[in-house]
């Protein structure tokens, strides 16, 4: 059997760096990078729940860092991220109830992901400025 | 597996039926999923309300049942779902048996790690 494979015209899997990017394949990657974010973004919650409760003064410093323009700008990604991947998280149980499979509605639900989690991202922003500022 | 040929001995698999069970950690990924949309948007919706008022107000708020018991299953629903999720892109990138099993067992115990931690962080601002 050794290398007859080589031989057959099977579909192959897509090579990712010929592979022309779509809005299916950029959403599918996205909905992993963006949980792998979110993975670090848990852990920042767990230790800012701890340091709140414990009184420790690492609470003080953490919120110091989150105030600062790298933390804004880290949080600011993570609420893109969580938007995106509620989003998109949504439309994959929808999938995973057999709906929305037509490709035009795939390629619809998918600009409808990205233009809702942009824009709710702007306006929990909007909102979390107007009640801190 | 150590066959260089994929296809099944139909007379080996005939009749077994499905493995039952295989379909656990699919079905989680999605029951972990429901749960955290509502979880998700009422703890952001929280924190946004409650963090200006800094550290005394953080814990006021989590003294709270109302708002302890739900960022308790937030916390339980949220790494169960990071773990599976973590869990999957390591079974599908890492090919390496040895170092697959590591990774996934990190990722298993950091996450239960991280959870438990959470957990009783949540219950010390409920005694407190």
């Amino acid at each position: 059997m050794k290398g007859s494979h080589e031989n057959t015209s099977r579909p192959r899997s897509p090579h990712v760096q010929v592979y022309r990017p779509q809005l299916t394949s950029v959403l599918s990657f996205g909905h992993r990078l963006s949980g792998l974010f979110l993975s670090l973004g848990a852990v920042l919650l767990v230790g800012w729940l701890l340091a709140a409760v414990t009184e420790a003064p690492a609470f003080s410093h953490l919120n110091a860092w989150l105030g600062s323009f790298l933390g804004l700008a880290l949080l600011f990604v993570w609420t893109l991220a969580l938007f995106f991947h509620l989003c998109n998280g949504i439309r994959h149980l929808f999938w995973d109830a057999v709906i929305g499979f037509e490709l035009k509605t795939v390629y619809l639900t998918g600009w409808i992901v990205v233009f809702t989690s942009i824009g709710l991202t702007l306006m929990t922003w909007a909102l979390a400025l107007w009640r801190i500022g | 597996m150590g066959s260089d040929d994929n296809r099944v001995a139909i007379s080996r698999a005939r009749g077994l039926g499905s493995a039952k069970t295989g379909a656990g950690q699919w079905r989680w990924q999605r029951v972990t999923a429901v749960a955290l949309v509502p979880l998700v948007v009422w703890s952001l919706a929280s924190l946004i309300a409650v963090v200006g008022g800094g550290r005394e107000a953080v814990v006021e708020w989590l003294a709270m049942p109302g708002a302890a018991i739900p960022m308790i299953l937030l916390l339980i629903a949220l790494f169960w779902h990071i773990a599976l999720g973590l869990m999957v892109v390591a079974e599908d990138y890492l090919h390496r048996d040895g170092v697959r099993f590591a990774a996934v067992a990190v990722i298993q115990l950091g996450c239960m790690a991280l959870g438990v931690t959470g957990v009783v962080a949540m219950v010390l601002a409920l005694i407190a």
